[in-house]
């Protein structure tokens, strides 16, 4: 960490310092308790299970240091590859969908019109609201017999479905819950993005008669692009991450066809209580969103540069 | 009034309709269920205003001889986890602020990507030895990885934005930094404290993963014990529901009370976070 060197200088009492040597007091004390508690509770656990994930680790038997065989074991393990596409099908979808209904949203909401904050409080109460009590509706609502979604399927002609009950759609039915959640934050981000943006280039564009989607194309997406990538990120990081959602509607099933890594984890660790195997998992789980979000930045700055070249033919 | 104009405004009053109808109708449809009896739960197609509403379902909720502990525990472990974060997360932030160490983010940054659960592992080891399970203080320590990072983040944004000139005129005067930070840069940085207050309030009452692993019968927090109703009644949708509602009603409404904050909150923290 950098910043020990940065105050240690003025680490002795300053008020006995000539106004002329004024230097900047230490702000040391302030942080200290907060790192106290982030070295118990964020720091020790990381260098703990990076330990952990090196031993054969089982509750209630002796622990066997067995080196990198946890890690060994994870392209062996079937339900573990199979939760790395289920992770990565998953993430894909949640990130692409709230980015286009966010940033939709956040054109309507930039517009000027009565109750907006109102409206724009109940637009994000999803996200606000606790994910397992939202999951349980959702639950009740994707019932095949009872549930209202297929009640109102039938109202415009389509057959029913079976939703988080059948493996081929339980994936898609529960991005639906996640694109619902979480299209808000999009939206926020994206109207961040959209006060940013200057008038002008709006003014011309008008006089020389663009119309409404030239004007989302060609002014709007370049100048919003920085706020999309954000959102992008963030969406990524989560929908990776996400757990509350499908373990209280699916727990993973049906059978293990909506088991994500984070949801394997959770029975590697608290079902089976193998935490040598499930601290590896936690590893390579961390290492991976790490490396999402490389290939996110590795892809903005290869955007960046043609669009770039782009406007200025 | 031109028809163009009419048209654009219709237009966006059915654009809004479309975007914030799925927020709207689903939280109907929640109370809807929650005030139903079985028969209307039960019945295909599905009754939206049932003839008589089944208040009974409520009072079914509070009745039950375990909601009003879990309910306490919620607002234990809440209002301590939020506590301490301000406790040590606001100095922090200013700390931080103050000597421009930009890198130290990294950390939260660090804790805003791990997921939840690599916590727990150790975590709960830890706490295992220390014979804290069954308690509620492991809850309290592990919600700290949501709050501590959210305070410390949201402060540092406030505090970079306060004007410095008053707090070197102070200091010149013969101030200590506590006495700058208590009563020039605190109550400046005032509505910076509720963000980052209301903010981890919310992520730590909605938090469920720490509670899986750590809580046992008699700590279940509100999201849990909502969750263990699921598993053992899976057919009376009714106090289910209503089970649900009365969890994340506190969060609705400081929601659209405090909706600003919020708003000032996640945009700063998230485009940040980025």
């Amino acid at each position: 960490m950098s910043v020990v060197t940065q105050a240690s200088p003025a680490a002795a009492e300053n008020n006995a310092a000539p106004a002329r040597e004024w230097r900047p007091p230490s702000y040391w004390p302030f942080v200290i308790p907060a790192l106290v508690v982030v070295l118990a509770v964020i720091i020790f656990p990381w260098v703990f299970t990076i330990w952990m994930s090196l031993q054969e680790w089982k509750v209630g038997s002796p622990t066997v240091f067995v080196g990198l065989a946890n890690y060994l074991r994870l392209p062996t393990d079937p339900r573990f590859v199979e939760a790395v596409g289920h992770t990565l099908s998953y993430t894909a979808l949640s990130v692409v969908l709230p980015l286009v209904f966010g940033t939709l949203a956040a054109v309507v909401f930039h517009q000027k019109f009565a109750a907006r904050g109102f409206l724009r409080g109940i637009f994000i109460m999803p996200m606000m609201a606790t994910p397992v009590a939202i999951a349980l509706v959702w639950t009740m609502m994707f019932h095949p017999q009872l549930g209202v979604l297929n009640y109102l399927l039938s109202l415009v002609g389509l057959p029913p479905q079976l939703w988080v009950f059948n493996p081929t759609t339980v994936i898609p039915s529960l991005v639906l819950v996640e694109t619902w959640q979480w299209t808000p934050l999009v939206m926020l981000i994206v109207l961040g993005g959209l006060a940013a943006i200057p008038t002008e280039p709006y003014e011309s564009a008008q006089i020389d008669g663009a119309n409404f989607w030239q004007v989302f194309r060609f002014i709007t997406l370049p100048l919003i692009m920085p706020f999309l990538f954000i959102a992008g990120m963030i969406r990524m990081i989560d929908a990776v991450k996400s757990f509350d959602i499908i373990f209280a509607i699916t727990q993973g099933g049906p059978g293990s066809a909506s088991e994500t890594i984070n949801v394997y984890l959770y029975s590697v660790a608290f079902v089976y209580y193998d935490l040598g195997y499930g601290s590896a998992i936690a590893v390579v789980f961390f290492l991976l969103i790490v490396a999402l979000a490389g290939l996110l930045l590795y892809l903005r700055k290869r955007l960046l540069w043609t669009s770039a070249l782009g406007d200025g033919a | 009034m031109n028809p163009r104009y009419i048209l654009g405004r219709i237009g966006l009053w059915l654009s809004v309709f479309v975007i914030v109808s799925p927020a709207i109708l689903f939280f109907l449809w929640m109370g809807s269920l929650s005030l139903k009896f079985e028969i209307d739960n039960a019945s295909y197609p599905p009754v939206f205003i049932p003839e008589h509403f089944a208040w009974k379902n409520y009072a079914d909720v509070f009745a039950s001889n375990r909601f009003l502990t879990y309910f306490s525990n919620s607002l234990i472990v809440t209002g301590c986890a939020t506590g301490l974060a301000m406790l040590v997360g606001v100095p922090a932030g200013y700390g931080i602020a103050r000597m421009a160490a930009h890198k130290s983010a990294i950390v939260i940054l660090i804790a805003r990507i791990t997921p939840g659960l690599s916590y727990l592992i150790p975590l709960f080891l830890l706490f295992q030895w220390l014979g804290l399970l069954g308690t509620l203080v492991p809850q309290i320590i592990i919600h700290l990885v949501v709050t501590v990072p959210i305070v410390i983040w949201i402060m540092i944004g406030y505090f970079e934005t306060t004007p410095l000139e008053l707090e070197e005129a102070a200091l010149i005067d013969g101030a200590t930094r506590w006495q700058v930070f208590r009563h020039v840069a605190l109550p400046i940085a005032r509505p910076g404290l509720a963000v980052a207050f209301i903010l981890a309030v919310i992520f730590s009452w909605n938090n469920f993963v720490f509670g899986i692993v750590l809580a046992g019968r008699e700590t279940r927090t509100l999201p849990v014990a909502v969750y263990n109703m699921i598993s053992f009644d899976q057919l009376s949708w009714g106090p289910l529901a209503a089970a649900a509602l009365i969890v994340t009603a506190p969060v609705l409404l400081l929601t659209v009370l405090a909706q600003r904050q919020i708003v000032a909150g996640l945009t700063a923290g998230a485009v940040k976070g980025g």
